[in-house]
């Protein structure tokens, strides 16, 4: 059994009488990437503060490599800090010390090396995080993503075990923000680093993080892998990982009508910077003019129907889009072509035809829905990729409506 | 609620406040020996000490002589009308380089320093701790103390005494502007009057004073912006309220302090 490296048991904490923490269990392992999310003020950054002794639990223990936290003193907690580093959400950088200096710091200051060694090192990691020539310049002459790639290459110089995020990404576009992911990654793969990560990036921390933790109200509510975390039924998990509130109970939005290209070419972006390959899977209902002659049949609303039942059966990390009158199209990240085609089996052992024809009273028709599976790797091209997809096309459902 | 212990509230609310005023004491004095500790503790900040001299003693030099010349000018004025009723204006150089030496060189120095240099050190530490720069040091394992506080601590207790010198120095000359080239001292009176009244406790109570003045500027300024997230006010507001409560603490305790010291010095 894997012994976890940082354990909190029963953690406690409190801010003016208001319990921010309530007893969070959570394991975190070495090696590994730890994603905690939750919703924001839901104490995640308080959560990773005291594993950096920044806070003290009000109860409970923290154990970091087999040593309790709050029994350990002077240098042996230093030595124990020294594993570690930590990336803030605003960056932190010092305003008055150039870039050149925020990144050394750190290891100027545990004076171990010689000048030009340090020279060398954050010279290295300006290089490797594409800082260019700005050692001379001053954080408030950087833009917000060049800011957090120098606290990144700070929190990286001193090449520590443990590096603690707490939310890289905040206020970064969409292709920054991958490839912050992507250096995370990449760096945690490569130095083979514990991190973990505050994020409210879904679903771009299921691509490369080992672990997911859930804190809701103080509590861990959850703790797996991504994929554990997009199988659960948790409606809390579910509004959270879907991105709405829905108090009510309401139904999600409807599947829409749309570019699909555009997902895909983003799908491809991550694709690239995380290292996975997707598949795409294109589902028609052969028969629509039969089924839609029915007089029972809810013309307009069946290929609606249709998507909308299928995007209840998969993960949150896949994408379903109307491309037509009969047909869906489903991009589903991580998975090759055997696995999609799981997933089409999947779906049709789940699908009610009735249902999604919207008919009633029993009728001499067949519903026939066919599925088509590619799976894209290195340089796909949408229509491209559709098309070979269409090649592979055959029926995987048929239902009869009576 | 038991109604019985109304009466008791005042008091509870008095010794809460008691405890709470103490416990804030001690921990202003463990950050005063901490940071004084670590001035000398290896490897020593020499680079550090010598960068904040630059800022709190060179930086100040001109605006302690600009206060220095018109203090001494204004004591030459002053003192003159003052003793010339009684036939003694022959002794102003002594009025003047006593009352210079011993109280107001130290004192203006000291409250100029706390506008000029406290006000900075406060608002530094302030927006630090806001913006988790402080937080940070510690994630580097870098001791905040030492690293902000000391070579601050360090680079007062250099400057104070410099900078005194210089104010008592300018001062005299201030009083000589206006006693012997406007009011037509004798020269050679006002300067022999000074070296026969002043003495070596003299300059060295100033000195003195001047030392503890450094103490308690660099405490409370840092003290105050260091603690700013526990303040009442947060963000913006709670560096500029850390700052104000700086400079009026410091100032205070500057007066409060030079009346202890004079009382113990004389």
């Amino acid at each position: 059994m894997k012994t976890p490296f940082i354990q909190f048991a029963g953690v406690t904490k409190a801010f003016n009488g208001h319990t921010v923490l309530q007893g969070i269990d959570l394991e975190i392992y070495q090696g590994e990437i730890t994603t905690i999310i939750g919703k924001s003020g839901g104490g995640k950054s308080v959560l990773l503060k005291h594993i950096m002794g920044l806070l003290r639990p009000d109860a409970g223990r923290i154990v970091i490599d087999g040593q309790p936290l709050g029994q350990l003193k002077g240098r042996a907690r230093r030595r124990l800090r020294r594993r570690f580093s930590y990336m803030f959400q605003d960056s932190a950088l010092f305003d008055s010390m150039t870039v050149f200096e925020n990144i050394a710091l750190p290891i100027q200051e545990r004076g171990r090396m010689k000048a030009d060694e340090i020279e060398a090192r954050v010279h290295a990691r300006m290089r490797e995080l594409d800082l260019g020539p700005i050692d001379n310049e001053y954080p408030s002459q950087l833009s917000g993503g060049m800011k957090k790639r120098v606290a990144l290459a700070r929190a990286l110089v001193t090449d520590p075990e443990v590096v603690l995020f707490d939310e890289p990404t905040t206020g970064l576009d969409p292709v920054r923000k991958n490839s912050v992911h992507a250096m995370i990654a990449e760096y945690q793969q490569k130095l083979g680093f514990t991190a973990v990560l505050i994020s409210h990036e879904i679903p771009d921390v299921f691509y490369f993080s080992q672990r997911i933790a859930m804190l809701h109200e103080g509590r861990i509510i959850f703790t797996g892998t991504p994929n554990d975390l997009q199988c659960l039924s948790d409606p809390v998990v579910h509004e959270f990982i879907q991105g709405f509130e829905n108090p009510n109970g309401d139904s999600p939005e409807p599947v829409r009508q749309g570019s699909w290209e555009s997902t895909f070419n983003a799908e491809m972006a991550r694709m690239q910077h995380h290292k996975v390959s997707f598949a795409l899977v294109v589902l028609t209902i052969e028969n629509l003019a039969e089924i839609l002659g029915q007089e029972d049949a809810d013309a307009p609303g069946v290929a609606q129907r249709f998507a909308d039942r299928i995007r209840a059966q998969l993960r949150v990390t896949d994408t379903c889009s109307l491309a037509g009158p009969n047909m869906v199209l489903l991009l589903l990240p991580f998975t090759n072509l055997s696995q999609a085609k799981m997933v089409c089996a999947k779906l049709g052992r789940t699908l009610n035809g009735q249902e999604i024809a919207g008919i009633q009273s029993c009728q001499e028709a067949c519903m026939a829905i066919s599925a088509g599976v590619a799976e894209v790797q290195g340089n796909g091209h949408p229509e491209r990729t559709l098309a070979q997809a269409l090649e592979r096309k055959e029926i995987f459902y048929q239902f009869s409506v009576c | 609620m038991n109604t019985s212990s109304y009466p008791m509230m005042p008091f509870t609310r008095l010794g809460q406040f008691a405890i709470a005023r103490l416990r804030r004491m001690g921990r202003y004095a463990l950050f005063f020996l901490q940071s004084f500790v670590r001035i000398f503790s290896w490897p020593l900040p020499v680079a550090r000490i010598l960068q904040q001299t630059y800022f709190i003693g060179m930086k100040s030099v001109s605006i302690i002589c600009l206060t220095a010349v018109f203090t001494g000018m204004v004591l030459g004025l002053q003192g003159y009308y003052t003793l010339v009723k009684f036939g003694s204006e022959g002794v102003l150089g002594a009025a003047v380089a006593l009352s210079l030496i011993r109280e107001m060189g130290p004192v203006l120095t000291a409250i100029m320093l706390i506008g000029r240099a406290g006000s900075a050190m406060a608002a530094e530490l302030g927006i630090m701790r806001i913006s988790e720069q402080i937080d940070a040091l510690e994630t580097m394992d870098i001791d905040p103390l030492r690293f902000l506080v000391s070579p601050k601590l360090g680079a007062a207790l250099i400057s104070m005494p410099l900078l005194t010198a210089i104010f008592d120095v300018v001062g005299i000359i201030g009083g000589y502007l206006t006693g012997v080239l406007l009011l037509g001292i004798n020269s050679g009176i006002y300067f022999a009057r000074i070296q026969s009244s002043v003495e070596m406790a003299d300059v060295t109570g100033g000195f003195v004073k001047s030392l503890v003045f450094a103490v308690v500027i660099v405490t409370v300024c840092c003290f105050k912006g260091f603690n700013t997230h526990e303040g009442s006010e947060y963000g913006a507001k709670g560096v500029s309220v850390s700052t104000t409560s700086a400079v009026v603490i410091a100032s205070v305790l500057v007066l409060v302090t030079d009346y202890i010291l004079t009382s113990l010095l004389l």
